[in-house]
């Protein structure tokens, strides 16, 4: 991790992009104060870590990325163990339970015990968990990797309902179409950040184009065109290829077209407007 | 056949590789048998000697020195206290400050000239059969020229034996005060032991730590529940002891719960550090038989404390078993209260207070 700024406003998610192994679970660890930083220190909420994580952590809600609430107690005494061990009264925690039973639709399954939950259900307690004390910043590390996507989609609108409420919420993710969803997002490499903005922006700033075409034989296709000088990349999606060009290759369909001919291969490039998948490769390799 | 050998081949050589990335369970194989042996050989002597014993002189003359000088240079006891009567020996006894309580009369030398009956008495607390047949050889002690005495035999032995708390020598009165205290121990540490790593295991650490709660609520909160249940076990024991083994219960049940309470808290504290030293639940567990092997054959359960050698009773000292063994029956067998056995109280509070700071320090809210 190194100088690693980030801006979570009010009432915004903010996603936190990275390839495995990246340093999005670790960065978001150093930001709750459970890992010391090796060197230098860190500022959340105004507060310098690691000597004021103590007092951070009522601020902060954090939802692991496994499972971390107690499988062998009900989802009712799960969160009643929250309530507590954050101060709650009985009468802010029955106010805030009849919220989030309804948010997180957990009425019916208020005496299962956790451990017997489905993913989905995992998830919005977990979530449930994670806001009951209503954080100021919620920090949710890949919430979603483990659920299908409806769950995910219902997911999604609670955490945009909290964000109306006036949390900052940092989501860690490797999914293209959570980041979408996303205000705004820091796309990290190797513990660094490496490029960030509104997913608008960061596709705008690309720095490549993107060239699409269908083949008969893409694998083939794959190795040329990655020998070909001015290609920055090549990804094969099943018979389709998605070429990324230096811009400075002025024709980048043109270069494509030409390359491919010469290796006796007939295709139909088109140029294409940058995806989130083409921003998060082209800035990461 | 060639499979069968391949993949058993596979399982043995990963159970290696997995068994030398565990330092500890490695450094157990060499330890325990280790550390058995070692105990058994040198620590372990039934051949007791050196008791502590009270002297109450009421004669004072050149014979009863002799006799004192006579009693030490058995080996059998050591003398380290004076008493006026035969009241205040007892208090020693009850106190657990001797284990026997030397009574020269005044007409010692008259009773010892006419050699109708004993001239001194021996006080012993029976409550260990062993203590109590260690002293009684001291009734074979003659005194002066054996020439001027009559031949061996027909006179009577200077020392009359009085065997106190458990003159049936029933070694079951002996064992279940002590039993009470050698349960406590397995059972308490093992509770806590686990209780930080369990969570550690199942991932709800990271959860916890990023609670507010801070680290001496979290260590407090996870004993209290165990000090209630080391209690209900404590009776169930008691229980049973007295119906069964028709146990006498002499002092106050007040005093052996309070007792009791400091001995779980203290053995509680001590699972809890080990918790927050292990990898593991199967580390916790290997720390925890370390743990017990010396508590019960050190403790002055098993064997009696006075047969050990000396660097095996200042170890001994150590082992929060020890004080609650004597303690406890203390109060069971001799009837004496808290207060006058408070001598072993405070090493136990001692213990609890230094190995839950060390636990509360050991534990960090961090996952580095």
């Amino acid at each position: 991790m190194n100088h690693l700024a980030l801006e979570v406003p009010k009432g915004r998610i903010y996603g936190f992009l990275g390839p495995n192994g990246s340093g999005k679970t670790t960065a978001i660890r150093m930001l709750c104060g459970l890992l010391e930083p090796s060197q230098g220190h860190a500022t959340v909420l105004d507060r310098r870590l690691p000597d004021e994580a103590e007092d951070l952590r009522h601020h902060i809600g954090y939802m692991t990325q496994k499972f971390s609430l107690y499988q062998d107690l009900t989802v009712d005494e799960n969160l009643r163990f929250v309530g507590r061990i954050y101060s709650l009264s009985d009468e802010q925690w029955r106010r805030r339970m009849t919220v989030a039973r309804d948010r997180y639709d957990l009425g019916a399954i208020g005496s299962q015990l956790a451990g017997t939950l489905s993913g989905g259900q995992r998830q919005r307690l977990a979530l449930a968990s994670a806001t009951l004390h209503k954080p100021e910043l919620l920090l949710l590390d890949e919430p979603t990797s483990a659920v299908d996507p409806e769950t995910r989609r219902s997911f999604w609108d609670a955490l945009y309902d909290l964000a109306d409420e006036g949390a900052a919420i940092l989501v860690s993710t490797h999914f293209m179409d959570e980041a979408e969803r996303c205000h705004y997002l820091a796309v990290l490499d190797d513990g660094r950040k490496v490029a960030d903005g509104t997913p608008n922006q960061l596709k705008a700033a690309i720095g490549v184009a993107i060239v699409d075409l269908e083949l008969a034989d893409p694998v083939q296709g794959r190795n040329v065109l990655t020998e070909t000088a001015g290609v920055v990349s090549v990804a094969q999606l099943g018979a389709r290829l998605r070429v990324h060009v230096e811009p400075s290759a002025g024709d980048p369909t043109g270069l494509v077209r030409s390359t491919l001919e010469a290796a006796g291969l007939e295709a139909r490039p088109v140029a294409v407007k940058p995806s989130l998948e083409d921003v998060f490769m082209a800035v990461t390799r | 056949m060639r499979r069968f050998v391949t993949r058993v081949f596979a399982i043995a050589a990963k159970e290696v590789v997995q068994l030398r990335r565990d330092r500890l369970t490695l450094g157990m194989v060499v330890g325990i048998p280790a550390l058995q042996l070692i105990l058994f050989g040198y620590a372990i002597n039934t051949d007791i000697r050196h008791l502590k014993a009270a002297v109450a002189d009421q004669a004072a003359t050149a014979m009863s020195r002799e006799l004192i000088t006579a009693v030490e240079a058995s080996q059998v006891a050591d003398i380290v206290a004076g008493a006026n009567t035969a009241t205040e020996l007892e208090e020693l006894l009850r106190r657990g400050q001797v284990s026997m309580g030397i009574l020269i009369p005044h007409d010692f030398e008259r009773r010892l000239a006419s050699g109708d009956r004993p001239a001194a008495q021996l006080l012993v607390d029976a409550t260990d059969p062993t203590v109590l047949a260690t002293a009684t050889a001291l009734t074979e002690l003659t005194l002066g020229d054996p020439l001027r005495r009559p031949s061996p035999g027909t006179a009577p032995a200077i020392f009359e034996v009085r065997a106190y708390y458990n003159p049936e020598r029933r070694s079951e009165v002996q064992i279940v005060p002590g039993l009470i205290g050698v349960i406590l121990t397995l059972t308490m540490s093992l509770f806590t032991a686990v209780a930080i790593v369990r969570e550690r295991e199942s991932g709800t650490l990271e959860f916890l730590i990023n609670t507010p709660v801070r680290r001496s609520e979290l260590m407090i909160g996870k004993i209290i529940p165990y000090i209630v249940i080391g209690l209900v076990q404590v009776s169930i024991v008691l229980g049973l002891g007295v119906l069964l083994f028709r146990v006498p219960v002499r002092g106050g049940l007040f005093d052996l719960y309070l007792a009791a309470c400091v001995f779980i808290a203290a053995t509680l504290a001590l699972g809890l550090l080990i918790s927050t030293v292990a990898k593991s639940q199967f580390q916790s567990m290997q720390m925890i038989m370390f743990f017990f092997l010396p508590n019960i054959l050190l403790s002055g359960f098993m064997f009696p404390f006075e047969g050990m050698p000396r660097a095996a009773q200042i170890f001994a000292e150590l082992l929060p078993l020890t004080h609650f063994v004597r303690m406890v029956r203390g109060i069971i067998l001799r009837g004496a209260t808290l207060g006058e056995v408070s001598h072993e109280i405070w090493p136990l509070l001692a213990f609890f207070g230094i190995v839950m700071t060390a636990a509360v320090l050991r534990f960090q809210k961090r996952l580095d």
